[in-house]
């Protein structure tokens, strides 16, 4: 089965280094993944996407067209991205970004990211990282042992406890909000 | 008599530069500087772009390299960084090393690479049949300024130390004994080495302009306002030393 | 010795199996989509005691390559459609002078600077003509991660075998991409290194082809002192006219490459077999292509793909075979026409071809291609 995760925002939200994260975590789990991404012709600024396809068989193309899962920690990278949506699929938002939420037969999560990142961590620039939190908790697609480990092979040295507190914020984050 | 036929490629004779040209005058001046510098044939590297002095290279019994216009300098950066000890020459013009090739100049100036660049600066487009340069004289006439020259021209030399070029010099193809020792001391200097060398065209730019003879125009060179001499002599890291010393420290040796 | 597997972006295989095929020297400018090659070198090639130098422009990278290469170093540089338009006039010099060289372009959509984050294949007759005169060209295109380290090195070794430059050619997609590949050991590989002479410094003849066309080199600096020009040369090196001595020059340039044909062309044949339908493609469109072949499959349509791997020489005989094979060719580019007419070329009316086409910056989507395939089954 092709399971096809998009991950978009800004540029500098550390959206691309998530997607490779994931990729990274999903090769701990002994399956195949392609990563890919779109930018801007600049690399800071505009709306960002990074995706991960995942399939136990081999993958021709390398593109996201029919997402199972798509995360959007702003406004304008929801509005550009949700169209290759599932019906069946799921739609992770930040809360407070994402206003304008689009309206679809997929699973609708909004959940405080960004703000998780800097009021729990301390730091938004992890919000990447809580956001592979609820993505990984909420799809179940790769272990949370991977995700961890893959984290921690790609942060920068010293930052390592900062990142794995961001990805248990993801976690719990999706906990409370997926059961509610 | 000194024995220019010990570096010449017998085989490549006679030259295609015309009677009077200055060209030759500097070819026999960079000559002795190599031999009163001692240093072996098999370890000179010449590096030329594209026009009359260019043309050089091809005459001289050492390992050559006649690149294509402009680019002469990016070429022996190439080569200087590959191997280091190798003596490595660069033989441009005006049109080569200033227009086409200007930013080349600035960049191997800037990087202070182990070169020594002779730039012969005779005012014009002369392999090509005399067409305006950035050195031509104001208001002085040539194929592609039949009104007169209407642009500025340049001074090597200064945009060069502009650069940060660490020896900077100027000579001329009248005075040999001195361009001699410029020569040898650029050759000797561990650094990007700039020689501007005034030289003449009698055939094509003396004659469109009734410059005189070229015994007149070689002596009109000698009066030059222009400073000659060694202009600017400082010392900075050298490029290829400066990466040896990333490799070291790549390698965790420094 | 066993690989070992992990997530490799394309571009970051490139840089390191051009130290696996032993490149000691990198110059290059920074231009999108190629950049990360420059910067996994400029980290890479100091730790194996290697060169690297980022020059003032394309045209300088291009030059200081050639100049290393000369020194006897193996050289790379990487660059982008409208880099690699400044690179064209050393490339000739590179090609005449018989200096070997790899040059990766990775494409994006263009002309100008168009869409430099997006992909296209709008370089494959630049890649084969790009340069003036007349000359041959070895091009490869990869379409996997994995197949931008084997070409790569496949690129090293062609080039230092028949001593002229070789492109690498795929587009962003295939460069920015990451994908699980298994980085082979570089031990696995054989690699080729440019034929020395043998010769003493006084019988030394540069130019002289040996019985496969290609002269034995000598770095500079090595006793030999002799003559390296863009001028047309004979065998010694020097400047000549004589159109004997122009036009045998001439002609060994093209054949030292024809002579090589059968290890230089290459391509992937996917489920061609019982194939009434073959789709042409190559890079991402024939990653795209080959998910289409395995919904029509199922559809009962019996489709495969022909990706050429060599670009140039172009597989002549081995399309001819199959274009009496199939009833219909669909070439898929992501260009409005450039590869067809090289296809157009060998089938000369044996068979249909149909052209699917796009240019909008986006890879070509599977779809589109299974569309098409439906229409002409």
């Amino acid at each position: 089965m092709r399971y096809e995760i998009r991950l978009s925002g800004e540029g500098g939200q550390g959206i691309i280094l998530a997607g490779i994260i994931l990729a990274e975590s999903v090769i701990q789990d002994g399956r195949n993944v392609v990563q890919t991404q779109v930018y801007g012709p600049e690399s800071r600024g505009g709306a960002t996407k990074a995706e991960v396809i995942i399939s136990d068989e081999e993958i021709d193309y390398p593109k996201a067209g029919r997402i199972d899962l798509l995360l959007a920690l702003t406004q304008e990278a929801c509005d550009k991205y949700w169209e290759d949506l599932k019906n069946t699929g799921t739609l992770i938002v930040d809360s407070a970004e994402v206003v304008a939420v689009p309206s679809g037969g997929f699973a609708t999560y909004r959940l405080p990211i960004l703000e998780t990142a800097r009021e729990k961590v301390g730091r938004e620039v992890v919000a990447n990282i809580v956001a592979l939190g609820t993505v990984t908790a909420v799809s179940g697609v790769v272990s949370r042992e991977a995700i961890e480990r893959a984290v921690l092979a790609r942060v920068p040295k010293g930052t390592e406890e900062q990142n794995v507190k961001a990805l248990t914020a993801g976690f719990e984050l999706a906990a409370v909000h997926v059961n509610r | 008599m000194f024995d220019y036929e010990q570096y010449f490629r017998r085989e490549m004779m006679p030259h295609i530069w015309c009677k009077g040209c200055g060209n030759g005058v500097i070819l026999k001046a960079l000559l002795r500087a190599i031999h009163r510098l001692d240093l072996s044939k098999d370890q000179i590297a010449m590096v030329s772009g594209i026009g009359c002095s260019s043309r050089l290279t091809g005459y001289v019994d050492c390992n050559t390299l006649h690149t294509t216009h402009g680019r002469a300098l990016a070429f022996a950066t190439g080569l200087k960084l590959a191997r280091p000890e190798v003596t490595v020459i660069v033989i441009t013009g005006d049109g080569d090393g200033l227009a086409i090739g200007g930013n080349h100049l600035i960049h191997a100036a800037r990087r202070n690479i182990d070169l020594t660049c002779l730039l012969f600066n005779n005012q014009i487009y002369g392999m090509t049949g005399g067409q305006v340069s950035p050195t031509t004289p104001e208001e002085l006439f040539s194929t592609t300024s039949p009104y007169g020259n209407i642009e500025a021209h340049f001074d090597p030399c200064r945009l060069v130390e502009g650069a940060g070029g660490t020896f900077v010099a100027r000579g001329t193809a009248f005075r040999t004994i001195p361009l001699e020792k410029l020569i040898a001391e650029g050759i000797q200097h561990k650094g990007f080495s700039f020689i501007e060398i005034l030289t003449t065209c009698p055939e094509i730019h003396g004659r469109r302009n009734k410059l005189g003879t070229p015994a007149e125009m070689l002596q009109a060179l000698a009066k030059t306002t222009l400073p000659t001499g060694v202009l600017r002599k400082t010392s900075a890291p050298e490029y290829t030393e400066v990466c040896e010393g990333i490799i070291a420290r790549a390698q965790g040796r420094g | 010795m066993q690989g070992t597997v992990r997530l490799m972006q394309g571009n970051q295989a490139c840089a390191h199996a051009a130290i696996a095929a032993g490149c000691t020297f990198f110059a290059g400018y920074p231009i999108t989509p190629s950049s990360e090659i420059a910067e996994e070198l400029a980290r890479l090639l100091p730790r194996m005691g290697g060169k690297f130098i980022q020059m003032e422009d394309e045209i300088a990278a291009m030059a200081a390559c050639i100049g290393a290469s000369i020194g006897g170093h193996k050289v790379l540089t990487a660059t982008s459609g409208p880099g690699f338009s400044l690179k064209q006039e050393n490339l000739g010099f590179a090609v005449y002078t018989e200096i070997p060289c790899v040059v990766v372009n990775v494409m994006r959509g263009g002309p100008s600077t168009g869409l430099p984050t997006s992909p296209a294949q709008g370089d494959v007759m630049q890649a084969r003509w790009g340069t003036h005169g007349d000359h041959p060209m070895v091009v490869l295109a990869p379409a996997s991660v994995r197949e931008i380290y084997d070409l790569t090195i496949q690129a090293f070794n062609l080039s230092e075998l028949c001593r002229t430059p070789v492109i690498l050619l795929y587009d962003e997609v295939i460069g920015h991409m990451r994908e699980k590949t298994e980085v082979p050991d570089p031990s696995q590989f054989k690699i080729i290194d440019r034929k020395q002479s043998t010769s003493s410094p006084d019988a030394y003849l540069p130019y002289k082809g040996d019985e496969d066309d290609v002269p034995a080199f000598v770095r500079f600096g090595e006793g030999y002192r002799y003559h390296i020009t863009g001028l047309a040369h004979d065998e010694r090196g020097f400047p000549t006219q004589n159109p004997r001595v122009v036009e045998a020059k001439q002609r060994r340039l093209h054949r030292k490459v024809e002579q090589r044909r059968e290890e230089i062309v290459a391509h992937e044949a996917f489920l061609l077999d019982d194939a009434e339908i073959a789709i042409f493609a190559y890079g991402v469109t024939a990653r795209s292509a080959r998910a289409a072949i395995r919904t029509a499959r199922k559809e009962g349509i019996r489709v495969g793909l022909f990706r050429p791997i060599s670009l140039w020489p172009f597989p002549d005989l081995e399309l001819e075979k199959l274009a009496g094979q199939v009833k219909a060719i669909v070439v898929a580019e992501m260009n409005l026409g450039q590869l067809i007419y090289e296809v157009d070329r060998v089938v000369h009316g044996q068979t249909r071809i149909v052209a699917y086409q796009k240019a909008s910056g986006e890879p070509v989507h599977p779809e589109e291609i299974l569309t098409a395939v439906r229409e002409h089954r």
